[in-house]
């Protein structure tokens, strides 16, 4: 890259089966994975899954076992880190802790000749409305402040490609919301491509122009924010990205249009171009958002005709508010738990836990996954311990997400 | 009430010898007294005839200290690093370098001193070895040269240099330098700008740890060892005073005098390294 002056525009980044092999563990598996230029990626999957060794080996802080890296249409497979148009943000912040943070943010212009270093760094960190602890060293800063310098020392630099591992992690949802408007401007600004780590489903839904889902070392679907939360594939996204009801059964009936399973001795519908698996035992689903709870058994003769399904009749075991919205749980006699989640248009919940209800939706709405029953089974339970391990944070992303 | 054990310790066994050093440095000779007679007195001249009478040897013994130190920072660093960082992943290689490292420990100070005697006597192999292949004046000698005595002072040191920067650069986080990497710092820019001022403190007591007994030493400089009456040090000087000559008060005066040059420097150079600035 030309010394003295910033990347003009993002370059692509292109992974060609990588593998990485730590010894005795396999982190990254035949990654194959394309970034146009100028676009906003999001990275998601669980803790341990990967993603900041992916960073890593695009950074070039870590030597694929196999595979190449091309970034701009260069492959830089064995060129050093600090000869890469890429920097950091790294999910350590690793700034320096013997240089005052406007010397952490001057310290890539530097590197590179820009011209008026200080200048620039000011800038950033006013960006990060942090220029009036520029003197300070980083060790007197909070965690937040530290990960904005961080994020100021990455951004400074514009970058062709931009890695954020988790950058906005340690922040207020404020705060958070803010820097998010500004790495999109930034991004927007000069075309710039980003590859972003996140755990927060919302900002990567809101932000990013792809969205892939990491699960130990691949790609499981990668997508659109809609189309990958629409239509999930596996088991792991559908539970993985939000929360889905999936229900396995029998493939009873099948038309170019739609599919009937069996499940539990009640027949769902779901459009054919929704379903990758069209023959024997399937693994259907439909999004908690998309179900209305019926407190009276709709009229058996108008299901198929007004195109919905239904299942009932349950019980209703659990109802907890969350604000926005109330999430039901009904226990359905031989399919399972069913979750709802219902706005919250009237005060209090519409029904209480022991109610008889039903609960429908329209056939648009369900899909189909690639998954075996068994890998269904396996992905969804994997998707749980993941959440359950993120904690308030896919919670809170799951109820506020498309209410 | 806690500190009262080393505040005893400290009077015992530092104040009171710095004391009794102080009046012998002012003692004069008794009249017509033996040798190594001397009473108490208020002779400044003995500072004054020492430092005179000795201020080659002042100078060289600086020198030398100086020039044995940055020795062994050279070597000690890529050294340290190394065993520090480079092999961080083996702690097996880890202790088996440090155990290398501080294995000269093991036997005495003068034997190894005059092991490198040996090696390098006009009838060692060095020297005979470098005479056969015409690399060294047929007339030429090592030991008894300022080169012999810095090497002695650097090789009989290179621990007390090792060790600090070993326990430095083994804490330090990697991460830093993958940092720096990152943002366009080359290797030696990263060395350079990250590393060596993360490891400031290392540098610091390696070398003072260095400095400080190689100015005072007088075994490697000794005409016994590997030194002759041309490389003579300060610390040569004090000892012959004391032990040879008797002349207790010239020798308590040098012995002041290396003390107070040596703290002069060093609260010179820790400013200067701005130790307070590292974290
Ligand atoms: N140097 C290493 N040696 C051995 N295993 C490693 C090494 N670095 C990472 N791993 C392993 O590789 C896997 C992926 O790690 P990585 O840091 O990429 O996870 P991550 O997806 O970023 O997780 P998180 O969301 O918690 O940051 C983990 O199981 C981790 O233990
Ligand atoms: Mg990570």
């Amino acid at each position: 890259m030309a010394a003295g002056t910033f990347a003009e525009k993002g370059a692509d980044l292109e992974l060609v089966g990588i593998t990485k092999t730590f010894p005795g563990f396999t982190a990254i598996r035949s990654l194959d994975l394309f970034i146009p230029a100028g676009s906003f990626f999001a990275l998601l999957g669980p803790s341990g899954c990967g993603k900041t060794t992916t960073l890593r080996l695009v950074a070039g802080l870590e030597e694929p076992t196999a595979g190449r890296i091309v970034i701009g249409g260069r492959d830089v497979t064995s060129t050093k880190s600090f000869q890469r148009p890429v920097n950091t943000v790294f999910q350590s912040y690793a700034l320096f802790p013997h240089m005052s943070v406007l010397e952490n943010v001057a310290f890539g212009l530097r590197r590179r000749g820009i011209a008026a270093p200080l200048d620039k760094a000011h800038e950033a960190l006013r960006l990060v409305e942090l220029d009036h602890l520029a003197a300070r060293r980083p060790g007197q800063l909070s965690g937040g402040q530290q990960q904005r310098v961080a994020l100021a020392r990455a951004v400074v630099n514009r970058p062709a490609l931009l890695l954020l591992d988790e950058p906005l992690g340690a922040l207020d949802l404020k705060l958070r919301r803010q820097m998010q408007l500004e790495l999109k401007d930034i991004q927007t600004e000069v075309g710039l491509t980003f590859l972003h780590v996140t755990h927060d489903q919302e900002e990567a839904m809101t932000m990013a122009d792809t969205i892939a889902v990491m699960n130990k070392g691949e790609i499981e679907q990668m997508g659109a924010p809609e189309e990958l939360y629409e239509l999930p594939r596996t088991a792991f996204v559908a539970n993985f990205l939000g929360q889905s009801n999936l229900f396995t059964g029998e493939v009873v009936g099948s038309t170019p249009d739609a599919l009937t399973v069996a499940v539990g001795g009640q027949r769902l519908v779901i459009p054919s171009q929704r379903a990758p698996r069209r023959t024997g035992t399937v693994t259907v689903g439909v999004r908690p958002e998309k179900l209305l709870l019926l407190t009276s058994e709709p009229d058996a003769g108008s299901v198929t005709a007004s195109g919905t399904n239904t299942l009932g009749p349950g019980r209703v075991i659990d109802v907890s508010f969350s604000g926005v919205s109330t999430q039901y749980t009904i226990s359905v006699p031989g399919v399972g738990d069913v979750i709802v989640f219902a706005q919250n248009m009237v005060f209090g919940p519409v029904v209480h836990v022991g109610a008889e209800v039903w609960v429908s939706w329209n056939v648009e709405h369900g899909f189909g996954l690639e998954d075996s029953p068994e890998e269904a089974a396996a992905g969804a339970a994997e998707a749980a311990a993941a959440a359950g391990a993120d904690g308030d944070v896919a919670t809170s992303a799951l109820t506020t997400v498309r209410g | 009430m806690l500190l009262l054990p080393g505040i005893l310790y400290l009077l015992l066994f530092f104040i009171t010898p710095l004391i009794s050093l102080v009046f012998t440095s002012f003692q004069q000779p008794v009249i017509n007294g033996d040798i190594g007679q001397y009473s108490a007195g208020f002779q400044w001249q003995n500072y004054t005839d020492s430092v005179m009478q000795y201020l080659p040897l002042i100078l060289r013994a600086f020198g030398y200290a100086l020039l044995a130190t940055v020795l062994a920072l050279v070597v000690s660093y890529p050294l340290a690093y190394f065993i520090g960082v480079k092999v961080r992943g083996y702690p097996l290689v880890q202790s088996l370098l440090l155990t290398l490292v501080i294995a000269p420990f093991f036997i005495s100070f003068l034997l190894r001193t005059l092991a490198w005697k040996q090696i390098m006597s006009d009838e060692g192999p060095l020297v005979v070895g470098l005479k056969a292949l015409s690399l060294f004046p047929n007339d030429g000698h090592i030991t008894g040269t300022p080169f012999a005595v810095i090497f002695g002072l650097t090789y009989n040191f290179i621990p007390f240099m090792t060790l600090p920067l070993y326990a430095v650069l083994e804490r330090m986080d990697v991460r830093y330098i993958e940092a720096g990497n990152d943002l366009y710092a080359s290797p030696f820019t990263t060395f350079r700008t990250i590393t060596v001022p993360l490891s400031m403190p290392g540098i610091v007591s390696g070398t003072l740890l260095t400095f400080i007994p190689a100015a005072g030493d007088y075994i490697n400089a000794s005409g016994d060892f590997l030194g002759s009456a041309q490389t003579s040090m300060v610390g040569n000087a004090i000892e012959s005073n004391f032990l040879v000559t008797q002349n207790y008060p010239v020798a308590a005066a040098l012995s002041i005098v290396l003390m107070a040059v040596i703290l002069i420097i060093v609260g010179f150079y820790v400013r200067r390294a701005g130790t307070e600035d590292l974290v």
